[in-house]
């Protein structure tokens, strides 16, 4: 691939590209959320056509059509989602739309189907026989597949994007094992993950992205070799923008919210942290590190495995949102259309849902409700025709604000936000950092989770960094920096100061 | 909606004026035996409506009101007991029936088709074991289903009253806030702090108490109860009227008197194929048509009304 460039509305996806792959290699591909690894490889996939640059393979230039073109060409993709159908067994989903057929009707070859489904499974070491129903595998089973499926169309380039994310130690040893089984069958790999340890494992040479550019190369052989915190260096070093509002003054203020021995729902040990007044707490972390997780179960929308949070020195136990808010606690979630908002109902109906409860129960105090929302749409600035507008025709930052709004309402002591900026244009996003650090001002304790560096080093005082469901560290103000938050969100190290 | 019914009765009208040179619609006997129907009908659509809105729907509806009267019939007949007593008792059955459903639905995430589609088979069961399958009669309690006050059938007070106070909850509480919320969006609702299974508990209780106040008017009305078929088909009746009236079976909207006017439709066509003289026999058919015509109208018009909103 020579010289790719990829634009998307407003902004420069992959800014002239060159990735090379040599037969029977297995290169990583490595960079931060939005650097534009899933970008490439789907261009390479067939999933959308580059607006420059040339694809090549064994020195024969190529336009790939779609995704079945790159299939013909020898390029297999699996994606982080797998594509499979949980309902049907192993051999009916490798050979899922190209069942092997017989006979003037086109019926399906079952024996041959079964017995080529075998030697694939054999091949790629599923021990499970080919009838069972691929719901019932393991998640790395179901990942192996994924890979069964791709040799079946003869891949010559596997492209595996995050395969590890969802498995156990053991089923990332067996993964790793049919790669290198592979390799010697000259099988070439893109290797994309987030691990940087499995990464510096099992790939021969690496190649990073940074904000859609090719950051640099490392190679097993030459160099420094594949050293991780090299890796780390080359993902960010970049300038923060002045974008923020700064970060506040925080002595020594009083404990809002303190969590300890809190294991959430589904988590794999147990957190402790402090949220202090005034202050804006970070979480970063990988992709499903366990940060919406946390949040959740603070809020009570799954109630923790174990574990306590004392709120203003009252020790509590949340069972549901409605203790959550109780305690003076406001959740903005990361699924703003689905869980953030009511996108049927006016812009005043949603801005009131949690505060009604409190004006003059059982009665809807009307009134009261048009007089709270009035006031949030004007502090916050939402553009909208009226306040029985519906949320669905607002667009995407100001229904994010109608979601701020409904917490902002009842005066909350503690704001959760979970990913406050996702899909929103720059000039909300601003408007939303900007209001963040006047809350917290006030007095009010924010977590933010976010995905984004540049805005967790931008806003947070405090940056708690999860890794596989676990803290992996908590920052102080003088710790932030982008390469202590990656070390410790890769599992590659501690800080260095 | 409203206009659909203002037609109906027109076109009813103006068909007799036509053909008969009189119209028998107006007819106080034949109002008051409309009345009589709507009232009826209107107290269990109420309960269907309610459950739509909440985004969910209630199928045992009919087997309730034929268990009803069938539990009526038997106590008062047999045992003598004081049927206003055991319509109480019917009454507080229904509601711990109702606290079953959203109990199951709430608790283990079931889908309330199917928990209420097996409320429906197990208590009309019930009604065909208990009684034998053999026909039970009820006097002496006429009075519920068949007198009038200031000349209006009782079970059409019934229904104003249970409307008023229905409707009170959905405008002029949180609750009935609550309810449009969940119906829209339930997960957004209880990241709202909205305890979504206590107020959807509230909507199936309500529908079974509706549908076992219905049952009580129900047998009153016909002072006799056949247990394979009272109440038979009437949940479909109920949804019918909930659907007119304006209510979407994906949650979320509806209103009381939508719900009224739905059920007042059916009952007006059906009296319409009567008095038109339409043999019995295709009913069905004529209010299956009229039915479907009203509900894509309806959607014509939101869609226009949706696509002004965007602009």
């Amino acid at each position: 691939m020579k010289a790719i460039t990829k634009r998307f509305p407003g902004v420069v996806a992959l800014d002239r590209v060159d990735l090379e792959l040599y037969e029977g290699e297995i290169l990583g591909l490595i960079g931060e959320n939005g650097a534009g690894k899933s970008t490439l490889m789907r261009i390479l996939g067939g999933d959308y056509p580059p607006d420059g640059g040339t694809i090549s393979i064994s020195g024969e230039p190529v336009r790939i059509r779609d995704v079945r073109h790159a299939i013909s060409l020898g390029i297999s993709v699996i994606y982080q989602e797998l594509n499979l159908a949980g309902n049907l067994d192993i051999a009916s989903n490798i050979f899922l739309g190209r069942e092997p057929r017989r006979g003037p009707f086109g019926i399906v070859d079952r024996r041959r189907l079964y017995s080529r489904a075998k030697e694939l499974a054999d091949r790629v070491g599923i021990s499970s026989p080919p009838t069972t129903l691929v719901q019932e595998l393991s998640p790395g089973e179901q990942q192996l597949v994924e890979v069964a499926k791709a040799l079946s169309m003869d891949a010559r380039i596997l492209v595996l994007d995050e395969p590890t994310s969802s498995l156990s130690l053991a089923e990332v040893r067996k993964l790793f094992e049919v790669m290198r089984s592979l390799q010697k069958q000259n099988v070439s790999m893109i290797y994309i993950s987030h691990r940087l340890a499995e990464v510096q494992e099992i790939c021969d040479r690496v190649v990073v992205l940074r904000d859609g550019l090719r950051a640099g190369a490392l190679e097993r052989a030459g160099g420094p070799g594949l050293d991780r915190e090299e890796m780390v260096r080359m993902m960010v070093g970049r300038e923060i923008s002045r974008f923020f509002p700064g970060h506040g003054e925080r002595g020594e203020s009083e404990i809002l919210l303190s969590v300890r021995r809190f294991r959430p729902s589904g988590g794999k040990a147990d957190i402790s942290f402090d949220l202090h007044a005034g202050e804006v707490l970070g979480v970063a972390g990988l992709v499903g590190s366990g940060r919406t997780e946390l949040v959740r179960s603070l809020f009570g929308i799954e109630p923790p495995e174990h574990g306590e949070i004392t709120v203003m020195g009252k020790t509590s136990h949340v069972r549901g949102a409605s203790d959550a808010i109780r305690l003076g606690m406001g959740f903005v979630p990361e699924d703003r259309q689905r869980l953030g908002v009511i996108l049927e109902m006016a812009v005043a109906e949603n801005i009131s849902l949690p505060s009604i409860g409190t004006y003059r129960p059982p009665f809807l105090d009307r009134k009261r409700e048009l007089r709270d929302a009035a006031r949030m749409v004007e502090a916050l600035d939402i553009k909208t025709p009226s306040l029985a507008q519906q949320v669905q025709f607002l667009s995407g930052g100001n229904q994010q604000k109608v979601a701020l709004g409904k917490w902002l309402a009842l005066d909350p002591r503690i704001l959760i936000l979970d990913e406050p900026t996702r899909g929103i244009d720059v000039g909300s996003k601003s408007e939303i950092y900007k209001l963040v650090r006047k809350l917290a001002d006030r007095g009010v304790g924010v977590i933010m989770v976010s995905s984004e560096l540049e805005e967790i080093i931008g806003l947070a005082d405090r940056v708690l960094v999860m890794h596989e469901g676990r803290c992996a560290g908590i920052l102080d103000s003088d710790q932030i920096s982008e390469q202590n938050i990656m070390l410790l969100a890769t599992g590659a190290g501690g800080p260095t100061t | 909606m409203t206009l659909l019914l203002a037609g109906l009765v027109a076109a009813i009208c103006a068909y007799q004026a036509a053909s008969f040179g009189e119209v028998a619609f107006f007819r106080p006997e034949n109002l008051s035996n409309v009345a009589q129907r709507v009232g009826i009908l209107g107290i269990y659509a109420i309960g269907a409506g309610i459950t739509i809105i909440c985004g969910g729907i209630d199928l045992s509806i009919g087997s309730i009101i034929g268990f009803v009267g069938v539990v009526m019939a038997m106590t008062v007949g047999a045992f003598g007991m004081n049927p206003w007593l055991v319509a109480l008792g019917c009454v507080i059955l229904c509601a711990g029936l109702g606290f079953w459903h959203g109990f199951l639905i709430g608790r283990f995430n079931l889908q309330p088709f199917v928990v209420t589609l097996c409320t429906l088979l197990l208590l009309r069961g019930l009604a065909r074991g208990l009684s034998g399958g053999i026909s039970q009669k009820l006097d002496g309690f006429s009075t519920l289903g068949n007198g009038s006050f200031l000349h209006v059938p009782i079970p059409f007070w019934i229904l104003i009253a249970i409307a008023l106070i229905v409707g009170f909850f959905m405008n002029f509480t949180i609750y009935g806030r609550y309810l449009y919320a969940i119906g829209r969006n339930a997960e957004a609702a209880r990241y709202s702090g909205v305890r979504v299974n206590r107020v959807r508990t509230g909507a199936y209780v309500t529908c079974a108490v509706l549908s076992g106040i219905a049952g009580v008017v129900s047998i009153s009305y016909t002072g006799e109860v056949q247990p394979a078929s009272a109440g038979l088909m009437f949940e479909m009746w109920a949804i019918a009227a909930a659907v007119l009236g304006g209510c979407s079976l994906r949650g979320g909207e509806g209103s009381v008197l939508g719900i009224i006017i739905g059920a007042a439709l059916i009952k007006v066509m059906y009296n319409g194929i009567n008095l038109i003289g339409i043999s019995t026999e295709w009913e069905w058919a004529v209010i299956g048509v009229v039915i479907l015509g009203g509900v894509v109208a309806d959607a014509a018009y939101r869609r226009r009304a949706a696509g002004k909103a965007k602009e």
